[in-house]
């Protein structure tokens, strides 16, 4: 029998259904695997008796035949999003010890679906990183190894601790959030599945800001049917965030029909970066082949604004971030450094103690881009060119129905590798950012392995609001592709 | 009316401009659901959003936007169906989000103008450039603690209205009228309640001096003024200042200060130089609010009668003068007392009696007309009994004293006291014979041409009457028998 933390969620929902086990069976073999897999540094905070407590009143509820939609699954929470009485840091120094009185929207509309809840996933300081390196409290690392050396791999980010937990199977789905590719690029390097829904389809109340304009929650699993699951326990119109859209969630489970003929694939000249690894190009063509294969219509179209996407993000994303940020000031909550100087000297003490350099980095450069004198030049012409490629994806998708890229342009690295260079790190999103610039949603899947072993993604993005074609795609996708690798880990510890 | 000041070398002319930050009157804050009542105990009325919390987001009130909206129209100006809040960056310990929301470039409201009421009884037209809608920051208090400085964050969020005008005010007393005006039409509207003293209406007063119609000059502002008395006397003494450092050869430095309250002075706060770069952009946690002319409509279909709406019709109506007319509409409650005693009475009268009898009475005792120990339907009482000649104005001036000491009906008083006019003929002729027998050396000098002796003999006639004679019969007689 496969082990149940080997099941899809999915099949566990079917499992639970069927008797073949209980949510507290379910929960107590991941909170196992969490304890053998403490290495990865997945969680910030680990909430074994809460999980517990909301297996077995999950199992209750079963029993009396109220089944949610993600009813005694266990899952990861980013610790990005708020959960009354638990732990909430955003991986930040700042925040160490801050426990909300409240459960962000998202997590709430999981809970009253069932979801039961090991902890709370570790993450780059605020969202901000694709490494998971710039967490105050140590970096996650990737469960997959390259076949030829033991070095340690990043997970991506910024969340890695969702992505590598999933991947590790120490959790069946998990929360994360996509601000310039912080749920597909970690996708990718983990060899799973995670979507960054339409900007405006989940609730982003609760959810600790980074870049508000950006910022979208979204799930984890480790197929395109789990994910779909887990985002219609996510979405919904919520009053409370005014930039939340009012429209009815579709049944994203019955849009994956396997049927993709005729639909339009269209794929951006402007994607074949300088120095991508041929493996990732060709990964692409095969990509382009099985849509043919399954009878998609494979269209050449253009967003001629792409190459202008990272410097737009690495514009606005700081900009709002030195602004959300500012509440992090030592007065009301979480830490607070006071040398006995006046309120200016704590303020400096407190953020100087309390943010990580990659934060303070992203701080100094919104401030800068917003200040009298450079805001015309920097912040007012982003938001020009984020409408440019916002109208390209809008002219593209006249032309075709979804869009099929690379997820990143390499494969996972390892921990030394690349770390001293910020804008090399910032290259990692070059192919996530342009549709979080346009709000619009993507999907990254595990296409393949590249020469050593490390899992590589394919990225489908869609319409504002269409969902479901995006999953539709990627079943077929996913179908084609057949990934079936999985991590040294699991490799290891099943060996 | 431009009022010159004379300097050392010549006149100068004052060029004032003024912001008002107006709180609406409304039970939650701008952005939160929190209450908002005045006085609540420290921290009482703050929501998880008013103290930036992690992941707290701001829902627009659409009551505040209605009374923008309202208030916007009121001063006859545009509204901008789609307007677009900011955040205005900045650091301080009762700013818990570390930016204000406001409106920067967009604002609810556009350029409008209002009328403002001059001594003399003149008008003159005060041009609005804009009103926008902004959540209040909170309270920090130094005063508690030694060493320590503690915040109360029950502001923190409430919805202000910030109305700003153009320079076109030209004097302390201007700028009076004009912020009397602008709280009578928040009264009007019940957009605000123009508290000044409990801080729900406040302003900054944006001062330069210049030779008359010269350029304008450099600028101060002085912040945070929160009565009309306070701001006449920190204009007189920041104009005067200002002209003593240009008379002196020196610059006026552009720069925010503050009125000391006890010293009468204004001293500086911060220069242009420290003041804040406050990073203006658009709020990405709101969307750009857009209103639909429908919803204007509807506003405007229910607005209240406005203070210069009421003024006009009181002169057409009521034959009023200018000036009495923008004395009884300059309160809502004295508009709404004058209404009830001029209802089916003499408007004159109604008139007369409330600006200087009773106006005076209130001033002298120090109260507000909600407080007036006469009762307008009472003040309608002693009309009544003046027009249909039961007392004349000079007992009903005695019965006003009374009744303004005891709330008495003035019935009552004229009853007791045995006040009512003599009007029978048989006994006013009766005392004006015994004083023109008392005096025939006077009579003689009247006949002789000393015209003035009449209102001699009236007088006698009322004091033996003891004020009771009717005094137009008095006149009469007296006529016919000096002839």
């Amino acid at each position: 029998m496969t082990a149940l933390t080997d099941l899809t969620i999915k099949q566990a929902l079917d499992g639970l259904n069927n008797g073949d086990f209980t949510s507290v069976e379910l929960t107590n073999v991941h909170l196992d695997a969490i304890e053998s897999a403490k290495e990865l540094n997945a969680f910030v905070t680990n909430t074994p008796e809460q999980a517990l407590e909301q297996a077995k009143a999950s199992d209750t509820k079963r029993a009396n035949g109220e089944v949610g939609v993600l009813e005694g699954i266990p899952i990861g929470m980013k610790d990005l999003f708020c959960t009354e009485g638990v732990q909430t840091t955003a991986s930040s120094k700042i925040l160490e010890g801050f426990t909300p009185q409240y459960t962000s929207t998202v997590a709430q509309n999981m809970f009253d679906q069932g979801a039961v809840m090991l902890g709370k996933t570790n993450l780059d300081e605020f969202a901000m990183g694709s490494s998971n390196m710039t967490s105050a409290f140590g970096n996650v690392i990737n469960p997959w190894k390259r076949n030829n050396d033991n070095k340690d791999i990043v997970p991506g980010g910024s969340s890695g601790g969702s992505a590598a937990g999933v991947a590790a199977r120490i959790m069946m789905g998990a929360t994360g959030t996509d601000t310039g590719g912080s749920i597909r690029q970690p996708a990718s390097f983990c060899g799973i599945t995670g979507i960054k829904p339409t900007y405006g389809r989940c609730s982003r109340w609760g959810v600790i800001a980074f870049s508000s304009s950006l910022d979208q929650p979204g799930p984890f699993a480790r197929t395109v049917e789990d994910n779909a699951i887990m985002l219609q326990a996510m979405a919904g119109f919520d009053k409370k965030d005014s930039t939340s859209v009012n429209r009815d969630v579709p049944n994203y489970m019955s849009a994956m029909t396997g049927d993709i003929r005729g639909l339009k694939v269209g794929i951006p000249k402007e994607y074949r970066v300088d120095g991508m690894p041929e493996e990732i190009e060709s990964l692409w063509q095969q990509g382009i082949a099985w849509m043919k294969d399954a009878g998609a219509e494979i269209v050449d179209i253009s967003l001629p604004h792409t190459k202008y996407a990272l410097p737009t993000y690495y514009i606005i994303a700081p900009a709002e971030c030195s602004s959300n940020l500012a509440r992090y000031d030592g007065v009301r909550y979480g830490m607070r450094v006071n040398d006995g100087g006046n309120l200016d000297d704590m303020y400096e003490a407190t953020r100087a103690a309390g943010f990580g350099d990659e934060v303070k980095r992203r701080i100094m450069i919104g401030t800068y881009v917003l200040s009298a004198g450079h805001y015309d030049a920097y912040y007012n012409k982003a938001r020009r060119v984020r409408k440019q490629i916002w109208n390209d994806f809008n002219q593209a998708y006249k032309k075709c129905d979804v869009i099929l890229t690379p997820t990143a342009p390499s494969a996972a690295f390892a921990m030394d590798d690349d770390m001293n260079d910020p804008i090399k790190m910032y290259l990692n999103d070059v192919f996530t950012v342009p549709a979080s610039l346009a709000g619009m949603p993507g999907i990254s899947i595990p296409a393949g392995l590249d020469k050593d072993g490390l899992p590589l993604g394919l990225q489908i993005l869609g319409r504002p609001f269409d969902e479901e074609t995006v999953f539709r795609t990627a079943g077929v996708l996913e179908e084609a592709a057949n990934f079936t690798a999985v991590p040294q880990l699991i490799v290891q510890k099943a060996a | 009316m431009t009022e010159l000041i004379q300097g050392e070398t010549g006149t100068w002319e004052m060029v004032i401009g003024l912001e008002i930050h107006a709180q609406v009157t409304s039970n939650s804050k701008l952005f939160s659901g929190a209450a908002t009542a005045f006085g609540a105990s420290p921290n009482s009325q703050v929501s998880l959003v008013d103290a930036a919390m992690p992941g707290m987001l701001p829902v627009i009130n659409e009551y505040c936007v209605e009374q923008a909206v309202r208030t916007g129209l009121a001063l006859n100006a545009k509204i901008n169906l789609t307007s677009v809040f900011e955040r205005k960056n900045y650091f301080y310990a009762d700013l818990p989000q570390g930016y204000q929301i406001s409106q920067f470039e967009t604002p609810i409201v556009g350029e409008g103008s209002i009328e403002i009421d001059l001594a003399d009884g003149s008008t003159k037209t005060v041009e609005i450039e804009r009103l926008h809608l902004e959540q209040d920051a909170g309270k920090s208090l130094h005063d508690q603690h030694p060493s320590k400085s503690y915040v109360d964050l029950n502001r923190s969020g409430n919805a202000l209205m910030e109305i700003v005008s153009k320079p076109d005010l030209r004097s302390a007393d201007e700028v009076a009228s004009y912020v009397s005006k602008i709280r009578a039409i928040l009264r009007y509207l019940g957009s605000c309640d123009g508290n000044m003293d409990e801080g729900s209406m406040r302003c900054d007063v944006n001062l330069s001096i210049r030779r008359p119609n010269d350029e304008l000059g450099t600028r101060t502002e002085i912040k945070n003024m929160n009565s009309i008395r306070f701001i006449k006397q920190a204009i007189a003494y920041e104009a005067s200042r200002q002209i003593d450092i240009i008379e002196s050869g020196d610059k006026v430095v552009q720069e925010t200060r503050l009125f000391d309250t006890v010293t009468g002075e204004t001293r500086s706060m911060r220069s242009k130089e420290d003041a804040n770069d406050y990073r203006y952009f658009p709020d990405p946690d709101l969307l750009p609010l857009v209103i639909e002319q429908s919803f204007v409509d509807a506003i405007n279909d229910n607005m209240p009668e406005l203070p210069d709406e009421k003024k006009h019709r009181y002169i057409n109506d009521y034959g009023m003068n200018a000036y009495d007319a923008s004395v009884l509409i300059a309160e809502k409650s004295r508009a709404e007392y004058f209404e009830i005693v001029v209802k089916n009475r003499d408007a004159k009268l109604a008139t007369n009696w409330l600006t200087t009898e009773l106006l005076g009475a209130l001033k002298k005792a120090e109260k507000d007309i909600e407080d007036s120990p006469v009762s307008a339907e009472q003040l309608g009482g002693l009309i009544e009994l003046i027009s249909n000649n039961t007392i004349s104005g000079r007992i009903a001036k005695e019965v006003f004293a009374e009744m303004f000491e005891t709330s008495a009906d003035a019935i009552t008083i004229v009853e007791e006291k045995g006040l009512k006019q003599v009007t029978d003929t048989g006994a006013i002729e009766a005392i004006v014979d015994e004083v023109l027998a008392d005096n025939p050396d006077k009579i003689e000098q009247y006949k002789s041409g000393k015209d003035k002796l009449f209102g001699f003999f009236v007088g006698q006639v009322m004091k033996k009457s003891q004020g009771k004679a009717n005094p137009a019969m008095v006149n009469q007689l007296l006529q016919d028998k000096l002839k």
